[in-house]
Formats: structure tokens, C-alpha cells, sequence
């Protein structure tokens, strides 16, 4: 017997024979989305600005279309909203939030963290980028430009931070490895722990 | 399909449809009438006004467009931006 223990378990199964039967999405469509969503992390993210610091042709390309990166390094991207790649540079810093709601690079970075959607960070990020972020311990120098950017439409964004000092001799997987979440979101920049 | 070329300035409409009745706005309440620079067009998308009603949504122009946060917010720092994403119908020429 499965059990259906709540309205919304009950709401999904009655959708989803709802989908099916008026031939929307199959199963396995929906099976396959599922695994791409469960798949999406911000360890995929990280990959794409590992190559970007280690390879100029693949930096400009993602920078110019940030979906055609993300598909050259096997990430799906059909079906997902636009991907746009907001480059930092010594002095720009950038910083990515979604005033109306939670817009977020769900194919390149999975998941939003719960902060993300939060009231309080959605109001600050746009008001007070420099405070907001130093509760994080992200200090920029004082001349740094900060560019915030409201996610507020069908593209979705993510930042191309700079590559920490220290790291000129490391391999593209050594890189992706200390490259986080938050370092794509401009909340924190990569460090060497 | 874009009529504003990069460069251009621009003017959010000072619009507030959410007060006539039921309506879904992409343009956030503090740049309703701010002034902005159009920093380059993303494309048409359906436009999110209709498609939140199930109605016709036509592909609309959308821009990432530049604003000066110190005039929107009054707070005296200077030399940042906001970069935020406007649907064409939201603008007109400054």
C-alpha cells in the first residue's frame, strides 16, 4: 500500500496523472528533469570557473553565452532560462540577488541556499552590497566597484570571480575544488583555506 | 526587435498597474521612474504580464539596464551600480 500521508504528496501524484494524461510530460520526462535538478550543484558552477581561470578562449565564451559554456562542459541546459556570466575584475565586484522573488542559476549552481530567498537579504543586497557582504567576512578594498545585479527577468546569473593569488601552478580540478557557492553568488570571494 | 541601442538613456515608466488590480510586474518598485543606461538588450521573451493570466503573451524586448544607486537610495556613496533587467513596454527614452 503507498502511503499518501499529506495534501501535498496527494496534490503532486494527482498533477502528475494530470500531466500525463493530457500528455504535457511523460513520466519519463518528469523522471528525467528530476535527475538533472538532483544532479545540479554548485560543484557544476565551480567546474565552469576553474576552466574560465585556465583557459582565455573558454573564459570569453562564457562571458559572451554563458548557456553554450555550461553545455560545452556537459551541463543540460534545455529548458533552463538563459545563463549570464557576470565577470569580477580587479576594482568590480559584483554581486547577484533577486528582489521579486528567487531567480537563481539553478542548472550551474543547484539549489538556492535558504538566505537566498530570505526578506532581509533581498532587501539589503540591493540597499547595502558593502555591509550585507562583510557579515560573510567579504571585505573590498574601498575603491572596488560593486555592481548588484536583480535578477529580475528570464536570465539567470552568476559571477566569475577572480582567481586567489597563490593558485598559478594548480590543476583545473585543484581550482574548482575551493571555488563555492557563495563565491558565485559575490557574497564571499575564493581563498585558499 | 530592440528599439534602444546601448548607450541609450532611459526612463522606467512611474507605473503602478498592481494598484489598478490584479497584475505580475518584473520592474521592481525603487526604479519606477528612475533614470538608467541601457548597458544591451537580452533578447524577447514572452512577456511575464500576460503569462502569470494564462493569457496571449507576445515576445517582448528585455534590456539589462544600468542605474546610479544613489539617487534611488539617497545614502551619498558613490561609484556603485545596479544592473537590473527591464522589459521594453517599462521604458522611455530620458
Amino acid at each position: 500500500m503507498m502511503l499518501q500521508e499529506t495534501d501535498g504528496e496527494r496534490l503532486l501524484v494527482a498533477v502528475r496523472r494530470l500531466l500525463e494524461a493530457k500528455g504535457i510530460a511523460s513520466t519519463a520526462e518528469i523522471a528525467e528533469r528530476i535527475a538533472v535538478t538532483d544532479r545540479a550543484s554548485p560543484g557544476q558552477g565551480a567546474r565552469m570557473v576553474a576552466r574560465a581561470w585556465t583557459d582565455p578562449d573558454y573564459r570569453a565564451l562564457m562571458v559572451e553565452d554563458g548557456s553554450k559554456a555550461a553545455e560545452m562542459l556537459g551541463i543540460p541546459m534545455r529548458g533552463m532560462p538563459p545563463l549570464g556570466v557576470l565577470q569580477n575584475a580587479p576594482g568590480l565586484h559584483h554581486l547577484v540577488v533577486c528582489t521579486l522573488c528567487s531567480c537563481y542559476p539553478r542548472a550551474v549552481l543547484g539549489y538556492p541556499p535558504y538566505w537566498f530567498k530570505s526578506a532581509g537579504y533581498r532587501a539589503r543586497a540591493v540597499r547595502d552590497p558593502r555591509g550585507l557582504i562583510a557579515e560573510w567576512g567579504t571585505v573590498l578594498p574601498d575603491d572596488t566597484k560593486v555592481t548588484v545585479v536583480d535578477s529580475t527577468a528570464d536570465y539567470r546569473w552568476m559571477v566569475l570571480p577572480l582567481r586567489p593569488p597563490g593558485t598559478e601552478d594548480w590543476t583545473e580540478t585543484q581550482l574548482a575544488a575551493i571555488v563555492r557557492e557563495g563565491d558565485m553568488i559575490g557574497v564571499t570571494v575564493p581563498k585558499l583555506s | 526587435m530592440a528599439t534602444f541601442a546601448p548607450g541609450t538613456r532611459v526612463r522606467v515608466r512611474n507605473d503602478w498597474p498592481e494598484a489598478r488590480g490584479p497584475a505580475h510586474i518584473r520592474t521592481p518598485h525603487y526604479v519606477r521612474g528612475a533614470q538608467g543606461t541601457v548597458v544591451r538588450a537580452l533578447g524577447a521573451f514572452k512577456n511575464p504580464e500576460d503569462l502569470a493570466f494564462a493569457r496571449p503573451a507576445p515576445p517582448r524586448a528585455l534590456y539589462h539596464v544600468r542605474f546610479d544607486p544613489e539617487p534611488i537610495w539617497h545614502d551619498g556613496r558613490k561609484g556603485n551600480d545596479l544592473l537590473v533587467e527591464i522589459f521594453e513596454q517599462w521604458l522611455e527614452p530620458a
